[in-house]
């Protein structure tokens, strides 16, 4: 299929049309609170960046990036232990009540949070884990953990078990070839898995700001409080949408070349 | 149906090629005549598909022109050129029924129906698969889907031509001959020129009234079987064609003709000739297992050599011989008989005995 | 792959099962022990069986939502899957234009979801956002916070703009995966685009589909945090989603056991359109 000009000039179009509402915040991240509440302008007339001063320097905003990031890489690196050698079990094994456990599995993707909302509450607050990193992490096992083993679980069995037995064959025991042999022909598989976990978990604010108050607030949850005695400060609260732009970026820069595959889940 | 012409055609894959290198397919011109059955042998990489997509216009070529009946081409679409192209694994369309695959082009150029369903009848009988018309083709076997993709090809009855790559890698073994037998009556029937490629000597001269055989990029040969077995033009095509292929031995000159460590094979005067002529030291000599003899007795033209192994095959043998350094194969009848370590006596007939410098054959200008 | 049979694999499986179990059974039990009593204060719980599901069942607050839920999420699927299609088909296929084409239209999927509810809300202001603005110069009357239809407007256009380029990326892989071959077929029968599409795009993209429909109408009907922070469901509750309507009653007015029998009942719906959708991806997959 040949790209013709007129596909170009509408992916263009849509490219555009879609980028327009981050131009915008961006737009409004370098402009003073006046110039945004005085009127419209495409572009800042007095540039700033004190809004972007003010999140590197005030504690009470940028902790809370340090606690995202945290608690998404501490869910990332979760995920991956337990759903690389679970779905490893689904590619090779057929075993005792295995469908009915990859179901559920599934089906934990599709509860809705809300649900979830008090009891994950009363859960982490009983077992002293409440306003914790690793509270937020491991809640969001919920649906990451589901998602990893299906994907993985795609990956894997693009790969022949006649590996596996040459590996054995030649001396090496299940660990030793899980990590030497088995992960690096999957390494795309990995990467993608590790894409969406800190997706998902990056993008999540109904459960982290749930499970968190102070020591573990997400920067979602400081955005939404950011009601002040004198209004909404746009300003800053563009600065901090576009921030939390960025790592998402940097991520899918890394894992590009997997990501058409990984998004069918390696099922195409 | 056309007369297809390829002129001063080269292709690069690279938008800067830098060297021959870089090129799929070197300084060709070559005519393939309407209604003939050609076959494009080669081995793997050596340009045939590409040549066989220039000639669909799925390709345009670098260098050179694509002429159908005289007229250029290079610049039509493959749908422009009227022609049909079988690929090399089944291409069908899942969610028609087999009806429908091969009703597909048709529709496309817009037959009334009533000829449609007596065209794909017709073509469903030729392939023997009329009993399936209303399946699925999702659901047909791989040889039956091939079929449906043959089918496709055959259905058009304007086409230009039609091109086959490699149509049968992936049908079993007892299937391809019969599925050949079928082409070569499809083109007896329907006299359509048609351009099969292959890698499989056997099935080209099978199907193929002539053989261009193509090397790194270039047709070294074009010619019927017999030509290509008793004259190969170039030493690919002695080592390519037959079983076992060709022995080629490198030489040098020397008085009288050429030699290899201390054997010495006279040549024809005017091989001799043409020796003197050219500059090259890249000389062979090249003769087929079929045509060294073997005899008892020592005489004049004779050259001894050892018996290293005999193959049994069956209704004939393969010896395997050392003459000097070389070493040689040559095939003999079932009732041939030596053992291993013994000493028989060789001759090569002159008119067997071939002679190429660069790799080209040198022949006899007349 | 022939999967060997060895129950020895839940050594394997048992990391996993026990974090999900953690995470999700336990407090799945809570809600079922939740939904069957009253529950008056610490230590004053009384069981009253199946009453709260039928004052659920019966709540018209919530039958309200359910229906909104409903024609939300019937909009979401029949907008976002046809132009996620069409996305798809206008991507270049690869190299540097295909792999930078991926990236900017996967940027509205990595911005957290509160985030897409505040660049909206500012963006569709008639004040400070360049849409709302560029509208009302149009002439038309726009209003986002106080006009009904301008609210659904703009949670669906907010919708479409955040989640379509999943579709889209979706869509794009499973066009990638198509051999070439089938299209130099298709120009060689001299086939239209639009049978292009139908015979060859279109069946292979079946299975992609499927997640795509399947994802698609998971996550719209669990919706939460962006219509909140655009619109906080208003106005009044022309744009309060099943979801807002579970949270505010669980931890706004701590209504547990009416929260909990709420919460089964969502789920089960989720799980049991879900399941149809599931049953049609393994059958997908058996019949390749």
């Amino acid at each position: 299929m040949r790209q013709t000009r007129s596909k170009n000039v509408g992916i263009t179009l849509f490219i555009l049309l879609l980028l327009t509402p981050v131009y915008w915040l961006l737009n409004m991240s370098f402009k003073t609170n006046q110039e945004i509440l005085g009127g419209l302008t495409l572009w800042p007339k007095t540039f700033t960046l004190d809004n972007y001063a003010v999140i590197f320097t005030d504690p009470s905003w940028y902790n809370g990036y340090l606690n995202s990031m945290l608690y998404v890489s501490i869910n990332v690196v979760i995920t991956l232990l337990v759903a690389l050698p679970a779905a490893y079990a689904f590619s090779r094994y057929k075993f005792l009540g295995d469908k009915h456990l990859f179901f559920w599995l599934l089906s934990n993707r599709m509860a809705p949070p809300a649900v979830f909302l008090l009891p994950f509450f009363q859960l982490y607050s009983s077992i002293g884990l409440f306003d914790t990193h690793i509270a937020v992490a491991l809640a969001h096992c919920l649906f990451n953990v589901p998602l990893a083993v299906w994907i993985l679980e795609g990956f894997m069995k693009g790969v022949p078990r006649e590996y596996d037995e040459m590996a054995y064959i030649d001396g090496y025991s299940f660990p030793r070839f899980f990590i030497k042999v088995f992960l690096p022909m999957i390494r795309s598989g990995i990467g993608v898995t590790a894409f969406f976990a800190f997706m998902f978990s990056w993008v999540e604010l109904l459960l982290a700001r749930t499970l968190t108050s102070v020591d573990a607030q997400p920067i979602g949850a400081i955005m939404t409080r950011t009601i002040g005695a004198s209004g909404i400060d746009w300003g800053v609260l563009a600065a901090a949408g576009v921030l939390t732009i960025i790592p998402g970026l940097l991520v899918i820069w890394f894992v590009r070349n997997h990501v058409a595959k990984g998004f069918a889940l390696g099922r195409v | 149906m056309a007369e297809i012409q390829l002129k001063s055609l080269a292709h690069s894959y690279s938008d800067t090629p830098a060297g021959p290198d870089d090129y799929a397919i070197r300084q060709l011109d070559h005519t393939w005549h309407k209604g003939g059955a050609y076959a494009l042998l080669g081995p793997s990489g050596c340009g045939k598909s590409t040549m066989l997509n220039i000639i669909s216009g799925l390709i345009q070529p670098s260098e050179g022109e694509v002429l159908f009946d005289g007229k250029r081409v290079n610049e039509l679409s493959p749908r422009d050129r009227n022609i049909a192209q079988v690929f090399q694994f089944p291409v069908v369309y899942d969610s028609m029924t087999v009806y429908e695959n091969l009703a597909f082009p048709l529709k496309n150029n817009k037959v009334p129906a009533a000829k449609i369903k007596t065209r794909v009848q017709e073509i469903a009988e030729v392939l023997e698969i009329e009993d399936k018309l209303h399946k699925k083709a999702k659901n047909l076997t791989a040889d039956e889907k091939q079929k449906v993709s043959m089918g496709r090809g055959l259905v058009r009855e304007d086409v230009s031509a039609i091109l086959f790559d490699e149509p049968l890698t992936v049908i079993d073994p007892q299937l391809k001959w019969k599925l050949r037998r079928k082409l070569k009556q499809i083109h007896e029937q329907f006299d359509i020129t048609m351009v099969y490629v292959t890698h499989d000597q056997l099935e080209a001269s099978t199907f193929a009234d002539r053989i261009a055989v193509m090397y790194d990029g270039q047709v070294v040969q074009f010619g019927t079987p017999t030509e290509l077995f008793e004259a190969p033009n170039h030493t690919f095509v002695g080592y390519f064609i037959g079983s076992p292929g060709m022995n080629i031995v490198e030489v040098e000159r020397c008085s009288g003709g050429v030699c290899f460590g201390s054997t010495v094979l006279p040549l024809e005067s005017w091989q001799v000739d043409i020796l003197k002529r050219m500059k090259s030291n890249n000389l062979k000599v090249g003769i087929r297992p079929e045509f060294i003899e073997i005899s008892p007795i020592l005489s004049d033209d004779t050259y001894e050599a050892n018996v290293r192994d005999v193959e049994d095959l069956g209704t004939y043998k393969i010896v395997t011989l050392q003459l000097g350094e070389q070493e040689l194969k040559v095939r003999q009848n079932e009732e041939f008989d030596a053992s291993i370590g013994s000493s028989v006596h060789l001759s090569f007939p002159k008119q067997w005995l071939m002679l190429y410098v660069d790799e080209f054959l040198v022949q006899e200008q007349q | 792959m022939n999967k060997i049979p060895d129950n020895r694999a839940w050594w394997l499986v048992l990391p996993v099962f026990l974090l999900v179990a953690f995470s999700a059974l336990i407090p799945l039990m809570t809600v079922v022990n939740y939904s069957v009593q009253d529950i008056f204060g610490p230590g004053q719980a009384y069981y009253v069986g199946t009453e709260w599901f039928k004052e659920v069942l019966a709540d018209e607050r919530l039958q309200d939502s359910l229906i909104r839920q409903f024609v939300f999420s019937g909009f979401v699927l029949l907008i976002q899957i046809p132009l996620g299609i069409g996305v798809a088909l206008m991507m270049p296929k690869s190299g540097i234009k295909g792999s930078l084409c991926l990236i900017l239209i996967a940027i509205p999927l990595l911005i957290p979801w509160n985030v897409v509810g505040t660049i909206w809300q500012i963006f569709a202001r008639g004040d400070i956002g360049l849409f709302g603005w560029g509208i009302n110069q149009l002439g038309i009357d726009y209003n986002y916070t106080g006009d009904t239809l301008d609210a659904w407007l703009t949670v669906l256009l907010m919708d479409v703009w955040h989640w379509t380029p999943l579709v889209a990326l979706l869509c794009y892989s499973g066009l990638r995966a198509i051999p070439e071959a089938f299209y130099q077929a298709a120009e060689i029968d001299r086939a239209s685009k639009w049978a292009v599409f139908r015979y060859i795009q279109l069946p292979r993209l079946k299975s992609v589909l499927i997640i795509a429909v399947l994802l698609r109408f998971m996550d719209s009907f669990m919706i939460y945090i962006e219509p909140f922070v655009l619109t906080g469901g208003g106005p009044g509750s022309s744009t309060t989603f099943l979801s807002q309507t579970l949270t505010t009653m669980a931890i706004g007015q701590f209504d547990l056991g009416r929260a909990a029998a709420f919460s089964l009942i969502y789920f089960l719906i989720v799980l049991l359109i879900s399941w149809l959708f599931f049953t049609a991806i393994t059958h997908a997959d058996k019949e390749k």
